[in-house]
């Protein structure tokens, strides 16, 4: 059989039967002997003192078996908090129990859990539950927040979690020598994750063996169980976490949830699992949001469109309370502010505010979007401000080809790119000259096209240990098993992202084993090695990469094989086309399976070399890296509606070299559809009172399908040495890319009626009242 | 989905379920499609402890014309009216306002009966039913009785319908020169606006036009300023058109809500409504 190349390869997701059959496990379809359901009682008021739980009435309530409140949990020796693995200089650190104690400070935070033998009985009961609150002064606000009180947390006295300065570069020389400076406020709304499957847990103690054991929808489940084992205090051995299918998490799920705490001790309590499955609109509630900062942004510039400088104060709402990551996100946005471009100045002023409103923390792309869409509207402004084409002023700026790795400004070094050639690539693909020619023509029409370009380039692939709130590193198995199946534990956590595919396919190709006989076991602490899971698009760029090394492990293993039966010297062998050969001799050849099966029987192997074949490997990655790539859209705004239509989107991105075209593709186009959404529709509003008005489905807008259009997507590749694959993350980049193409177009659209800006999400209403005949002289935007 | 705990009763006859009705009084709740009543269980804001479902009784379902009037059962489901041949020739603006209702699994399950009987203040039919001056067919214990669309929407999520009552059926003269356009919420897919628009032309000009529209106010309205202006005009003449429609909001207490405020809705009414007339002129 001539030997195939898998990696390159369109080949179909292997996982994809399965889930779209319905024959994919998730955690409501794991069903325990005496099973147990809980429902939480949940805080209607965003701040309130919680005066007193009375459980009489829910207890007497057919099929309850439990409810606790904090006191409960006090009584029983728990007094701890929620963790959060961020660290800052001064970060302020307030108390995050898991269930409400004293104060409620967000709509829909646990006060209670209430815990019965079916669902139903269990919101029966919940709902019976008698809390009496004293409303408390709420704060939803960021700005106002920072400045004063009312506080979330009382006894910190400040609703200032952190903040980080930086000054780097002559930045005031920089502001007094410009032509000119560009100032826009700029508002990157709250969204909502909305994964298709919410949060779901089921605990399931043991006091026999006195195991404990977590189904949970998670992205990390080593660094879940061992948060679950330090809070319970239990030996971490006698814990394990599985995290079957998991509907999605954008980083949502890289998390450790209070509910995820509560049904595991409430196991222990009773002795009898405990399942809870959110609803949807607890989900809106209580799943972290994303986003949510509002930046003060400069820039100072030449006239030739030559940046000198840039300038932020931002403002980044942590929400109520520090959960695993709250804090650390907004730091990526000062961080990376730069973008593509030769930054020499940077003056930033990041705060970090506490309001009464559910925490904010990682959301697909984690404070780069942020960043992203924070210099691509300076440099339409700016383009704006000098009458250039968006693409000279960009062009004026890139970081060139020859200049990588490059240090930027705020200290991360680009490890390569070349933005010239994305750019080139759209530019071609779009037929972006033709583009501009079709506006100019509509316009006499009076029709309003608009042209949109991003050029972004994002830090993914997360990252050194040293430069990470947890470990950066992941790690990789491989067994070769006497039959020649090829077992692989990963220690990331694939939950759409198509590593059962991808991975397999570089094993079968490096190790010349078929597809069939690899099997990508991962989300089980009981069956995978220690691993720091699934986010920041390092899922191939961390755990494939520690799948590379222990594929070289093995294959040096396997020559050694080779070459004690042939009496051959090692360094003489080679792995050619998925076999074992003596280089420049193809007549003899040893398969990786003969090699694993010589290996398992244990004769004839070399003196010193243990049986069996298999290897444990690490990464740990020296840098991030950093992908990048050129997006635009065309859209057309209805000038007596604002209604927008898409309708043209080009997306060129670079994340190196590509193992599953297919995946590399679909990963764009959810990115493309999530970055799209955030810019025209998504917005998660809380009223003053604290009320999350945007709480369904039926207010808050995720994209559909007939509201989107079919992407063109092109791509360049540029490799990396950050990682033995030279490949980059895809996870994220569609989102951060796309976010800023899409409102460069409108504002593109709407320049002639002079508007500069207007803020996400650019619903149809503030685009028409842009658009209406300007009254008494004042202009609306 | 956890709701409250309820009986479930399916009757083969109207007969039986008026005695179901009679029997658990306000605590029971008639079943059609359910996409109105379940998510409404579903979060706990209907509690009914008896759902009698429809589905069962024979008779409810189908389209016929004849002698140039329209009937439809009450139990139809939109996905067959968004499907009809017969509909979309007699009467396209229902046609068109069955395909741009909800999505596929809704369209599949939920009925034109049970839509208009829920009374939603964005019901789709609500304004089609207007424009078509269509007869609403209601049988209770006591017999049948026929009542005009006009006046059996009474306000939000209320009609004349007593607790007691089926609505079996609507009825209808064709109405070739009709058309429905919608501006959907962005969520919902509901209509922010919906316009229906029934004409007699009088060669190409606008002899007798009547307007209705739904998702602006607490309940589908007819746009009667609107009517009157558009006798006698050409839709071809846009100004014209543009002048015979504005205002048509005019009156109505406007809902104001994040996707649209009360004067970007009036303003787009206007919109959609000329452009209902224009769409209704090409059929
Ligand atoms: C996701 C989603 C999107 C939707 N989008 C739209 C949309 O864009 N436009 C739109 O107009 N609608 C929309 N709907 C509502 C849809 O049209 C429903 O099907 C309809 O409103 C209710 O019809 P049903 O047959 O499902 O009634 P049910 O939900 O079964 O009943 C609704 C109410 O009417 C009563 N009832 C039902 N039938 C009768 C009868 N024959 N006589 C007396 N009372 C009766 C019931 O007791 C109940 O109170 C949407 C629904 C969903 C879930």
């Amino acid at each position: 059989m001539a030997f195939t190349t898998m990696v390159g390869a369109k080949i179909k997701r292997r996982e994809d039967p399965r889930l779209i059959t319905g024959r994919a496990t998730y955690v409501d379809d794991v069903h325990l002997v005496g099973g147990l359901h809980a429902a939480f009682v949940r805080s209607p008021y965003a701040h309130a003192k919680i005066v007193s739980v009375d459980f009489k009435e829910a207890k007497a309530k057919p099929g309850v078996f439990a409810a606790y409140s904090a006191a409960d949990l006090k009584a029983a020796g728990f007094e701890g908090s929620m963790p959060t693995a961020a660290e800052l200089p001064g970060l302020q650190k307030p108390m995050h129990p898991p269930l409400a104690l004293n104060e409620a400070r967000f709509v829909g935070e646990a006060v209670a859990i209430v815990i019965a033998n079916d669902p139903y009985a269990a919101r029966d009961a919940a709902e019976a539950v008698v809390v009496t609150y004293e409303e408390l002064p709420v704060v939803i606000d960021m700005e106002k927040a920072a400045e004063g009180g009312p506080f979330v947390h009382s006894e910190i006295g400040t609703n200032v979690a952190y903040e980080m300065p930086m000054k780097l570069g002559e930045v005031d020389e920089a502001f007094a020598n410009a032509d000119l400076v560009v100032k826009q406020r700029i508002v990157n709304q709250r969204v909502v994750p909305c994964p298709m499957e919410v949060r779901t847990m089921l605990a399931n103690w043991e006091p026999g063996p006195a195991q404990l054991t977590l189904w949970a929808s998670t992205q990390i489940p080593h660094l879940l169980r061992t948060n679950v084992a330090m809070m319970l205090g239990l030996n971490e051995t006698k814990v394990r976490v599985i995290a079957p299918e998991v509907g999605g998490g954008f980083g949502a799920k890289l998390q450790f949830y209070a509910e995820e705490f509560l049904v595991c001790w409430a196991a222990m309590q009773l002795g009898r699992p405990v399942k809870y499955i959110e609803t949807r609109s607890e989900c809106f509630q209580n799943m972290t949001h994303g986003r949510d900062q509002v930046q003060y942004v400069e820039l100072a510039a030449k006239k030739d469109g030559t940046v000198l400088g840039l300038r932020m104060k931002i403002f980044s709402n942590l929400g109520a309370y520090n959960y695993m990551l709250t804090p650390a996100i907004a730091t990526f946005t000062p961080m990376m502010a730069p973008g593509c471009y030769k930054i020499p100045a940077l003056e930033s002023h990041l705060i970090g505010v506490f309001t009464n409103t559910v925490a904010t923390d990682a959301y697909r792309g984690a404070g780069r979007p942020e960043a992203t869409f924070l210099i691509e509207r300076m440099m339409d402004l700016l383009a704006a401000e000098l009458q250039m084409d968006p693409v000279d002023v960009r062009r004026k700026n890139f970081i060139a080809e020859s200049e990588f790795p490059y240090p930027i400004v705020t200290g991360l070094t680009y490890d390569s790119g070349n933005y010239e050639a994305s750019l080139a690539k759209v530019l071609e693909v779009s037929d972006y000259a033709g583009l501009r020619a079709k506006q100019a023509e509509l316009r006499k029409e009076g029709r309003y096209l608009g042209i949109g370009l991003s050029t972004y380039v994002e830090v993914c692939g997360m990252g050194p240990s040293a430069a990470m709130p947890a470990p950066g590193w992941d790690s990789a198995t491989i067994r070769v098993e006497p039959t020649g199946s090829v077992t692989v534990m990963t220690g990331v956590s694939p939950h759409g992202q198509g590593q059962e595919t991808t991975f397999a396919q570089i094993v079968a190709d490096d190790l010349g084993v078929p597809i069939d006989s690899i099997n990508i076991i991962h989300g089980d602490t009981d069956k995978v090695q220690y691993g720091v899971g699934t986010f920041g698009s390092r899922g191939t760029a961390v755990g494939g990469a520690a799948l590379k090394l222990a594929i070289r492990t093995i294959q040096e293993k396997a020559i050694k094989i080779a070459a004690h039966q042939w009496e051959a010297n090692p360094d003489d062998l080679e792995y050619k086309d998925g076999k074992i050969t003596v280089k420049g001799d193809p007549s003899k050849s040893l398969t990786t399976a003969e090699a694993g099966f010589i290996a398992f029987r244990g004769i004839n192997l070399p003196a010193g070399l243990e049986p069996g074949l298999d290897a444990t490997r690490r990464f740990e990655p020296p840098n991030f890296v950093y992908p990048f790539g050129a997006h635009i859209c065309v859209v057309e705004v209805d000038a007596r509606t604002g209604e927008v239509k898409i309708v043209k989107y080009v997306a060129v991105d670079d994340c190196g070299p590509i193992i599953n075209p297919l995946i590399v593709e679909g990963q764009i186009h959810g990115g493309l559809a999530q970055g799209i959404a955030q810019a025209l529709f998504e917005e998660a509003v809380y009223d003053e009172s604290g009320q999350l008005t945007s709480g369904s489905f039926m207010d808050y807008a995720i994209p559909h399908a007939e509201q989107l259009l079919s992407f063109e997507t092109d791509h360049t590749a540029t490799p990396t040495d950050v990682n033995p694959l030279g490949i980059k993350g895809v996870g994220e980049a569609g989102t951060i890319g796309s976010t800023p193409a899409v409102v460069n177009a409108v504002m593109d659209a709407l320049a002639p009626f002079g508007v500069k800006h207007i803020d996400m999400p650019l619903r149809p209403e503030k685009l028409w009242a842009a658009m209406q005949p300007k009254k008494n002289g004042q202009v609306h935007a | 989905m956890i709701p409250t705990k309820f009986e479930y009763a399916k009757p083969s006859s109207l007969d039986e379920a008026f005695a179901l009705l009679a029997e658990h009084g306000p605590d029971a709740k008639l079943l059609a499609g359910g996409h109105s009543l379940i998510p409404m269980m579903k979060l706990r804001l209907a509690e009914p402890e008896m759902l009698i479902d429809l589905a069962g009784i024979p008779g409810l379902t189908g389209i016929t014309v004849r002698d140039g009037r329209v009937s439809i059962g009450a139990m139809t489901k939109h996905a067959t009216l968004a499907a009809s041949e017969e509909l979309r020739q007699h009467a396209p603006v229902l046609f068109e306002a069955a395909n741009a209702l909800g999505d596929p699994q809704v369209r599949n399950r939920g009925t034109i009966g049970g839509a208009l009987a829920n009374g939603d203040p964005g019901c789709d039919y609500a304004a089609v039913m207007l424009a078509l001056d269509a007869t609403f067919t209601v049988a209770g214990k006591g017999g049948t009785r026929e009542e005009a669309a006009s006046s059996f929407m009474v306000g939000m999520f209320e009609t004349t319908l007593s607790p007691e009552e089926v609505l079996v059926g609507v009825s209808f003269a064709a109405a070739p020169a009709s058309a429905y356009v919608k501006y959907a919420h962005p969520a919902s897919g509901y209509p922010l606006v919906g316009a229906a628009v029934v004409l007699s032309m009088n060669g190409d000009a606008i002899s007798e036009a009547r307007v209705g529209v739904t998702g602006v106010g607490d309940h589908a309205f007819r746009a009667g300023s609107v009517e009157k202006a558009l006798a006698g005009v050409r839709p071809s003449d846009r100004t014209a058109l543009e002048g015979a429609c504005a205002g048509s909001a005019a009156g109505v207490d406007v809902r104001s809500e994040p996707a649209a405020g009360a004067g970007y809705r009036s303003a787009m009414c206007d919109v959609y409504v000329s452009r209902a007339v224009l769409a209704a002129t090409r059929g």
